[in-house]
């Protein structure tokens, strides 16, 4: 830390917002303030891909699988894309992972920031707020092809449910019920958890929904990941109680992913819903 | 013709001093205890939302006491310098140590500058280790200086009758529960008697190195406090400085620490000098020279104690019209 007197700047009461202060004090920090050369960036950086999320009547499930693809090359097999943003929220990215990751950091400092700040936690629709404004802020970057798409779940203490809000590049935010899903697989994912998700299920229903949802992804497209039996690498899975958010422990997770996969052994397509 | 006016670096200290340490002995106590799974701060304080205990990261806490606003400010000021450091370096990075640092180089920075009136306030920082040898705590004044507490630290008002009880009764390594009781005995110890706080008027917070989540910083809230003291002290007699507090000033001529009222200064011991270690002799106040004519400067130096009589000024040279103007220095 400095070695004089904390500049005037620390001490000048105002915002709350790290983001704000971060804009003013050291905006080369900030993940969206470069300038780029004109031209196509996509392919200069890993893409993270398919980020479920999915409510049950006690909480949320958010699972994202474990491939960072740069082209045709798998960059990472053992990324994680899906990280808790506070005590009762979770943020999922798919996008250019190195922006992405970055992204994520900002938004779980600026949380703590307000909450350590103004002695109380945002409310959700505050905290979607706040990482819109940081997509919004991305867009000159999303534009030469390094966008980050997030998907964020939460809690809502309030209003005692879980809660899934979804984005587009320009910092658009959007209520989700029941299900969502985004990234370069989640057409599949959707619409598997269309056929299998019902609003009865409970945490390790839902938990095993959306595995086989992200199986699904895995199945149609060539960029998400499907569970790695060989080196026992599985989804990262994000439970959101009212008691808290905690990470599905691996060994959980793969007894699930198991299950699920001794039932495709006799019928890949995964099971069949009911035709009326 | 102005008056002379001349103050010397000493006493000018001296009274920043004064000034700083009768505005924080105004304020109630806050102690820090080491117990066995960390640190434990107890305060008097029946205020649920101005905190004086307050997480200033993972591993590191901030109590204050004095003038709320000042602290405050340091409080964010610690928070932003913690949360940008921990974001452009990594969370492991932010050290409680550092954070003492930059206190005591803007504490001492703003009490030695003349610009600004010195920060009435006083500091723990704490971080907590993995073990209780690592533990820290640091003490900062409002002159800057830091002291490295280990055990227990008191500051606030009544801090050396509290300081005292704590230490007849501290035991290095007990549980939360004991170490609570022990805090909040001393807090409510003074001269003359012992009182019960209620659990309503405590503002307590650890932090508690067996917490899973990474951020350590924990409140105890009134129900836990209920369950660990037990409901006594119900009824809440207003302290001294409550009932003083919005009374009209009072011209008692006594300086009177508790009565943030009260018009006059000096009952606190004075720095010593730093060249000879006693304490300085302010500089006599000599009457207003008697004849306007008169316009020697009187020497602030001049060993004449007031009320004296003065020796006859020396007749003044009379001044040359093409002198410059005598100022008055």
């Amino acid at each position: 830390m400095s070695g004089s007197r904390l500049p005037m700047s620390y001490m000048t009461p105002g915002t709350s917002s790290f983001a704000d202060f971060l804009g003013a004090q050291a905006p080369q920090l900030l993940p969206s303030r470069r300038a780029l050369p004109s031209g196509d960036a996509a392919d200069l950086a890993p893409h993270g891909t398919t980020i479920v999320a999915a409510t049950f009547s006690g909480g949320v499930v958010m699972a994202g699988d474990r491939r960072a693809t740069m082209g045709n090359i798998i960059a990472q097999r053992d990324i994680q894309k899906v990280f808790p943003a506070d005590e009762f929220s979770v943020v999922g990215i798919a996008g250019t992972a190195g922006l992405a990751v970055e992204m994520v950091r900002l938004f779980q400092t600026e949380l703590e920031h307000y909450e350590k700040i103004e002695g109380m936690t945002l409310s959700i629709d505050g905290k979607a707020n706040r990482l819109s404004a940081l997509i919004r802020a991305n867009l000159g970057l999303a534009m030469q092809g390094l966008a980050v798409v997030p998907l964020f779940a939460g809690y809502d203490l309030v209003a005692d449910q879980g809660r899934i809000f979804s984005y587009d590049v320009t910092g658009g935010r959007y209520e989700e019920t029941a299900f969502h899903s985004v990234g370069s697989g989640s057409l599949f994912a959707r619409g598997s958890l269309k056929k299998l998700y019902r609003e009865d299920l409970d945490e390790e229903g839902t938990v095993t929904a959306v595995i086989q949802a992200l199986y699904d992804a895995a199945d149609d497209d060539s960029a998400t990941g499907g569970p790695d039996l060989t080196r026992r690498i599985f989804p990262v899975v994000h439970v959101i109680t009212p008691d808290g958010g905690r990470r599905m422990p691996d060994e959980e997770v793969a007894v699930i992913a198991d299950r699920m996969l001794a039932s495709r052994m006799q019928r890949p397509d995964g099971p069949a819903a009911p035709l009326t | 013709m102005s008056m002379p006016f001349y103050v010397s670096p000493e006493q000018m200290m001296k009274d920043r001093a004064d000034f700083a340490r009768k505005g924080i002995a105004r304020g109630r106590s806050v102690v820090a205890v080491q117990y066995a799974d960390g640190i434990l701060f107890v305060s008097e304080n029946p205020s649920q939302a101005l905190h004086k205990v307050s997480e200033i990261y993972d591993r590191i806490a901030f109590a204050a006491v004095g003038r709320y606003n000042e602290f405050e400010n340091l409080r964010i000021a610690g928070v932003r310098l913690a949360d940008m450091r921990g974001y452009a370096y990594d969370r492991r990075d932010v050290t409680g140590r550092g954070l003492a640092n930059a206190y005591a180089q803007t504490l001492g920075t703003i009490f030695s500058s003349g610009g600004e009136k010195p920060y009435e306030v006083e500091i723990f920082v704490a971080e907590i280790g993995d073990v209780a040898a690592d533990d820290q705590l640091y003490r900062l004044t409002y002159d800057g200086q830091v002291a490295d507490e280990h055990g227990f630290a008191v500051m606030g008002g009544a801090a050396d009758v509290v300081a005292g009880h704590l230490r007849e009764h501290y035991v290095a390594g007990s549980s939360l529960e004991d170490t609570l009781r022990v805090a909040v005995a001393a807090l409510g110890h003074s001269e003359t008697e012992d009182r019960v706080i209620p659990a309503s008027a405590l503002e307590v917070a650890a932090l508690d190195r067996t917490r899973s989540q990474p951020r350590k910083f924990l409140r105890l809230r009134a129900a836990r406090l209920t369950e660990i003291l037990g409901d006594a002290g119900t009824a809440d007699a207003p302290s001294p400085e409550d009932v003083l507090a919005g009374a009209a000033p009072r011209h008692t001529g006594v300086d009177d620490p508790q009565d943030p009222t009260d018009q006059v200064s000096g009952n606190v011991p004075p720095l010593e000098d730093p060249v000879t270690g006693e304490p300085p002799v302010a500089p006599p106040v000599h009457p207003a020279p008697a004849t306007p004519e008169d316009p020697t400067p009187v020497e602030p130096s001049d060993p004449v104690a007031p009320g004296e009589p003065q020796p006859p000024a020396p007749q003044p040279p009379t001044p040359d019209p093409g002198d410059p103007p005598v100022s008055g220095r």
